[in-house]
């Protein structure tokens, strides 16, 4: 057998199901390469040890797994990259987290992230930035970059993260793994910390397509806690389609715009692969997707803004300023507790929700999000995919783009349309590409779009041009 | 474009106090991205249905049944300042 950490978490279960593979064994290795931690990837870990796990799980049969720091653990500290929540220990549990130690996955720990999941480089967590395992030097992306980092940096086998303008796939894309953001209303909401309610969800970030829906198929389902989450009918199966025959595949124009050569050229070479493998290439029109940024970045403050309300300095969390009157307590501790990007999203939010500026600002960007939904509606009329490079550039410089704001929100570029019409779509690991301005080669994203619900075809596709690619390079194989 | 006004005024809706610093910097980190997302301005989207939410639900009920909710002191724990079992704040009127 392969060493342990080498398997897969698919090949993990199964070894473990049957009787090859001692589940305690398994995870106590994962458990030792994760107190290797030297990319600030985990804010907490569960030791493990005499006392037993800190979190409780009923018997291990499933790959032991790291979860982003958003999701509330009861009892364990659940700070969502925030000071505001510094030894905040909920008294809840999330659904994500429940269903995965009802399957017998132990968790690992939480990972690092962007303060409220904003931002794209893990640069706005409270706690430092999470490096990137293929070049220190650079950022993990966000905002589940600790998430991505455990699993290309083998800290975890796998992991879950949430995205609600592209937070799974971008870092999954800068880290050469998998990355998948189900349809919205495919998972439970239920104990994952709000950022935008109508937008964020939560999804894997694996090593392999197979592991992405072996993990999908435990995650997904109704939550009576979540009225808005339906589950994926008929449930997830393991992908095993071997060509594309018979798939269209579409290429948004608008979305052709100006991006990195490198990435441009994985990105055709990926097209390419797809007609090998049987595939057929079309273009396609997404008209509106180009004020996808616009539109994501009126409404995803706006929901911030009313979600981050409730952080007063009354019920839990840190209170500052408590010598004052109640406004002046909540203006302290909201100030001291926040950082600047989150401050910066409430202001935004805020504002385009003032009286004078609400349907300027956020009915017109509501209106351009029913746009961007059609647009895909009407591609899919056409073609079975819409596939797209995840990001314009590959892993930047630790603070190449702090001082920029915009700069960097235009990172989501290709990830927020298919975020504002609720799509489901999966980045895989495509090649490597030379930054701009040179230095060593670094993992491109391939982004695959399906209709909502559609995430058992995405998977099948994604999983057959996998194999075709055979992405095998690894951080450190002379490239960090 | 933001005036450092409406940046003031938007601060105190958003209960958040800034230093002169911070307001300094908001105001040209929002004009900057105003002005990205003003483009949206001039689309013409007369007669467009906004979307508030992607997912076609109507009316998700349940069973109006009585549960147990969280117990007091487990509700109470992660309070910066618990007292008698409430929540305490200070009085929203200056001494």
């Amino acid at each position: 057998m392969k060493d342990l950490l080498d398997l897969t978490a698919l090949e993990a279960h199964e070894a473990m199901v049957g009787g090859d593979l001692a589940a305690s064994e398994y995870t106590a290795a994962w458990s030792e390469a994760a107190a290797g931690d030297e990319l600030n990837a985990y804010l907490w870990r569960d030791e493990g040890g005499e006392e037993g796990r800190a979190i409780a799980v009923e018997r291990d049969c499933i790959a032991p797994i790291a979860v982003k720091d958003i999701f509330t653990t009861e009892g364990v500290p659940t700070t969502a990259g925030s000071c505001i929540l510094e030894g905040y220990r909920p008294p809840y549990t999330s659904t994500a987290v429940r269903k995965l130690l009802e399957a017998g996955a132990p968790i690992l720990g939480k990972t690092n992230m962007d303060e409220f999941a904003m931002g794209s480089s893990n640069e706005n967590s409270a706690y430092g930035p999470v490096l990137n395992p293929w070049d220190r030097g650079r950022v993990p992306g966000g905002s589940s970059g600790g998430s991505a980092a455990v699993v290309a940096g083998g800290l975890a086998p796998w992991a879950i993260g949430t995205d609600t303008g592209g937070s799974i796939r971008q870092p999954a894309a800068f880290c050469g793994i998998v990355g998948l953001k189900p349809t919205y209303g495919a998972i439970s909401r239920y104990g994952m910390i709000a950022f935008a309610s109508s937008l964020d969800q939560c999804g894997p970030l694996t090593r392999t397509v197979s592991d992405a829906a072996l993990l999908l198929g435990i995650l997904q389902g109704h939550d009576p806690c979540d009225s808005t989450s339906v589950g994926i009918e008929g449930g997830v199966s393991l992908p095993g389609r071997e060509d594309l025959s018979g798939l269209r595949f579409g290429v948004p124009a608008e979305l052709r715009g100006d991006y990195d050569s490198g990435v441009r050229d994985v990105f055709e070479q990926t097209l390419k692969r797809i007609e090998d493998l049987g595939g057929e290439i079309a273009e396609v029109s997404l008209p509106s997707s180009e004020h996808g940024i616009s539109a994501y970045y009126v409404i995803a403050p706006a929901e911030a803004s009313s979600n981050l309300a409730r952080y007063d300095g009354v019920r839990y969390g840190m209170r500052a300023g408590g010598d004052g009157d109640l406004v002046q307590m909540y203006e302290t501790t909201r100030s001291e507790g926040f950082g600047p990007e989150v401050k910066r999203r409430i202001m935004l939010g805020t504002y385009a929700l003032s009286s004078g500026y609400y349907e300027a600002y956020y009915g017109q960007a509501q209106k351009v999000r029913t746009r961007i939904a059609e647009d895909f509606t009407g591609a899919f009329a056409d073609v079975d995919f819409v596939v797209t490079p995840t990001a314009p550039s590959v892993a930047f410089g630790l603070g190449e783009k702090t001082d920029d704001p915009l700069s960097m929100y235009l990172n989501d570029f290709f990830t927020v349309p298919m975020s504002l019409a609720g799509i489901p779509a999966i980045s895989i690991p495509a090649g490597l590409a030379e930054p701009e301005g040179g230095g060593p080669q670094l993992p491109v994203g391939f982004q695959i779009a399906a209709p909502a619900f559609a995430e058992q075809k995405l998977l099948d596709a994604a999983y057959a041009l996998e194999q075709g690619i055979g992405f095998d390079a690894k951080p450190g194989d002379g490239n960090g | 474009m933001i005036e450092r006004d409406q940046v003031l005024h938007v601060a105190r809706l958003a209960r958040l106090s800034l230093s002169e610093e911070e307001v300094e910097q908001m105001v040209g980190e929002l004009s900057g991205i105003l002005e990205h997302v003003d483009r949206i301005g001039t689309l013409d989207l007369e007669g467009v249905e906004p979307t508030a939410h992607v997912v076609k639900l109507e009316n998700v009920l349940r069973p109006d049944e009585p549960r147990p909710s969280l117990p007091r002191d487990v509700a109470l724990a992660s309070a910066p300042e618990p007292q008698d079992g409430a929540f305490r704040a200070p009085s929203p009127q200056a001494e």
